[in-house]
């Protein structure tokens, strides 16, 4: 075998690629039941479900055109309600960036501080457990009640639902450091700042950012189930509103487009989680 | 310029002269009272300018005998002047000829895409916001809830509700309570029952003990209707069937995948279950109420009260763009301009079946019934207090209820008449009418007596 582990890799998934449209494309394209004939009076005013039992599932083919329509003008604006794909995808990262980038402002030093003492660790633990487990769409009525913005709101909520792993990732990472390395600082006088900038947050990081890609990835589900909530603007408005249509090409589309910016986010984190990762 | 008070009690009515006494014949009087128009037409600021300072002067001098003295002592114009000096006329004029502008012209008006909202969404890509000098942009939103908190959040300015919301949200249910309005009524008839095809031949009612059936929100005529409809055929809507809210867009996903038998529902979703052959149309909701209401355009108190004049440049767009989808004529442009992603998101036939009443109703037979959906704007307060009669009935308020004081307060009919008469269109003398729901009448005046003379109730 003259071929790299990865191009073999990449071989096998193209085959799995290939299989599963295959097999789709055979699933769909079947005569569905046949239906008895009608006027065509009546077969004008109802779809092609109704009138040849066609299946109101989509084959690749017409998804693939669909995709290539939205790819080819995923920047138009025709009003409030209707724009490209490329503008819901920039409102979503927007809103994305900015609930989790308020969460890392404050995830990180509360880690922080919960890691770093064994107290206020065990004081806050039965409060973080009872929130992580919330549900987005739960926090959504309270928030939007009072907040009183759907925007604000969302943010909001992807704030909440993406702060909690990385709180309780970075209070482990610190409250694991190892005892020789504080007690060096100690025999070395370091003072708190100082240990606690050159000693424990070296020695975290690769914890902490574990916890910061739980979090993104989080963050991208969460947005999505806001949005279909408060609809309006992003990706998770545009499935709501292809849904009202029935539009199932629209939708797989859609996950599409959202399966690929979930992986862009995490790949951004893994990037980073290698450059603070040490080998002891 | 003539200050004709026709509240003035003591207005001389002298038999052969004109009615305001100065001209010796009615002819005259007109033709002086056109001259004056003309005039006034040319001259609107200098119109502006008299009656300011005309109230100007007549403040500064509330007694008739003190502003004579002045006036005498130093001379009409001395005297304009003189006030002008410290008091600044410019402005007051301005501001005077600004009191019928709008307060402000950027609006946001939310909608649940259903053809219900049609006058509110045709509106815009027809021009009929533009046309009464507001710049609106209508918003899709989600659900009933959201449209609920976003215009309690004061997102929106105006949105599409359905009518016995602003009743709900005036009277706290199921909300916090905040004054509310109902200017106009969106459209009547227009829902139908629209059951799961695999029930084609369970059209008797009394086969459905068991039914799972969708209404769009619990605050809706969906509701009302359906448990009325049920009940005059002997179930109980709460024990031998289930009744669930499911937004309008869900509703045909959930009929295919079985999870309902069967849903009252605004349009288009009762179309778009027949053009995706997963229902039928049992009954179209004129056959239970001929010319109910449905879904309304709502806005809060603070809003009418706070922006009067953008509240009236608004409902009137409604009611003139009301008005042009009255006309059957011009129902299949309505649908061509309704129909795009922007708006409803809908096929074109799906919208136009719905709009014009040629439809095909899910068993192989195209019908043909014009008034399917129509569009009548006013909100009569008698619609108010059935709605009411049928909430206590249901157990959703409980208590006495001061029905005809809410209905007063909250479908804001005088205005609306008073908007439809400066449109030029006819409307309605009084404010109540009684009306037949199902072959029983309904005497908007003894709403109590209605509510007992159900069987099935939950008082």
């Amino acid at each position: 075998m003259g071929l790299s582990l990865n191009a073999r890799a990449a071989l096998v998934s193209m085959a799995l690629l290939a299989a599963f449209l295959l097999v789709w494309q055979l699933a769909v394209g079947g005569v569905g039941k046949k239906a008895e004939p009608v006027d065509p009076a009546y077969a004008a005013l109802v779809g092609a479900t109704a009138t040849t039992g066609q299946s109101a599932m989509p084959g690749p083919a017409a998804v693939g055109a669909t995709l290539w329509g939205h790819l080819s003008d995923p920047f138009y604006d025709k009003g409030p309600n209707d724009k490209g794909v490329g503008i819901q995808l920039a409102y979503s990262l927007g809103r994305v960036l900015t609930g989790y980038g308020l969460a890392v402002l404050v995830a990180v030093p509360l880690g922080f501080l919960i890691g770093m003492s064994p107290l206020m660790s065990r004081a806050l633990d039965p409060f973080i457990q009872v929130l992580k487990p919330i549900s987005p769409l739960a926090w959504m009525p309270l928030a939007l009640y009072t907040i009183k913005d759907s925007n604000t709101s969302a943010i909001f909520v992807i704030f909440i639902c993406s702060l909690w792993p990385m709180l309780l990732n970075t209070a482990f990472g610190v409250a694991n450091v190892r005892r020789d390395w504080l007690n060096v600082a100690r025999t070395l006088e370091l003072g708190w700042f100082r240990t606690a900038y050159s000693v424990i947050l070296p020695a975290a990081a690769p914890t902490i950012l574990t916890g910061m890609r739980i979090s993104i990835g989080i963050a991208w589900l969460v947005i999505v189930a806001a949005e279909m909530l408060v609809g309006g603007t992003g990706i998770g408005y545009f499935v709501w509103n292809e849904w009202n249509n029935l539009s199932i090409t629209n939708v797989i589309n859609a996950i599409l487009f959202i399966g690929l910016v979930g992986m862009l986010l995490d790949f951004m984190i893994g990037r980073l989680q290698k450059l603070v990762s040490y080998v002891e | 310029m003539s200050f004709d008070d026709p509240f003035d009690a003591r207005r001389s009515l002298k038999a052969g002269g004109c009615s305001c006494g100065h001209h010796h014949s009615e002819a005259e009087h007109e033709a002086a009272a056109r001259a004056e128009q003309r005039a006034t037409a040319a001259d609107e600021h200098g119109r502006l300018e008299r009656v300011v300072s005309l109230a100007v002067v007549r403040a500064l001098f509330p007694h008739e005998a003190g502003r004579r003295a002045f006036l005498t002592a130093v001379g009409a114009s001395t005297a304009a002047a003189a006030i002008a000096q410290f008091f600044p006329l410019g402005t007051a004029i301005e501001a005077f000829a600004d009191a019928s502008k709008p307060e402000k012209t950027d609006l946001k008006v939310g909608f649940i895409p259903i053809t219900c909202a049609t006058p509110i969404i045709m509106a815009h890509p027809m021009g009929f916001y533009a046309k009464h000098g507001l710049n609106v942009e209508v918003i899709k939103t989600a659900g009933w809830a959201v449209i609920r908190d976003k215009t309690l959040n004061k997102e929106y300015d105006a949105a599409h509700m359905l009518s016995p919301m602003p009743l709900a949200i005036t009277m706290g249910v199921g909300s916090t309570a905040i004054p509310y309005t109902m200017p106009a009524v969106e459209n009547i008839n227009g829902q139908a029952i629209t059951l799961s095809i695999k029930h084609k031949d369970k059209r008797d009612p009394k086969s459905w003990k068991g039914f799972k059936f969708a209404v769009p929100f619990d605050y809706s005529m969906h509701n009302y209707l359906l448990r009325y409809y049920l009940a005059e055929h002997g179930l109980d809507p709460d024990q031998d069937v289930q009744i669930r809210a499911v937004p309008p867009p869900e509703m045909v996903a959930n009929l295919r995948a079985d999870n309902i038998d069967g849903f009252l529902a605004p349009d288009p979703v009762n179309q778009r279950a027949v053009y995706d052959g997963v229902g039928f149309i049992h009954v179209l909701s004129k056959e239970i109420w001929n010319r109910h209401p449905c879904c309304a355009f709502a806005a809060s108190k603070e809003f009418v009260t706070g922006s009067p004049n953008t509240y009236k440049a608004l409902l009137k767009a409604i009611i003139d763009a009301t008005a042009f989808a009255t006309k059957p004529e011009n129902r299949k442009e309505i649908a061509a301009a309704i129909a795009p992603p922007n708006y409803l998101n809908q096929p074109v036939t799906v919208v136009e079946q719905v709009l014009t009443g040629t439809f095909a109703d899910g068993l192989g037979t195209v019908q043909t019934v014009p008034d399917r959906i129509d569009f009548d704007p006013f909100p009569w307060e008698s619609f108010a207090v059935w709605i009411m009669t049928q909430m206590k009935r249901w157990g959703q308020i409980k208590g006495d209820v001061d029905y005809k004081a809410i209905a007063k307060q909250v479908y804001l009919a005088t205005d609306t008449a008073g908007l439809m008469k400066e449109l030029g269109l006819a409307a309605p003398d009084t404010t109540s009418k009684g009306f037949e729901v199902m072959g029983k009448p309904f005497d908007p005046d003894k709403p109590d007596e209605y509510i007992a003379s159900f069987a099935i109730k939950r008082t």
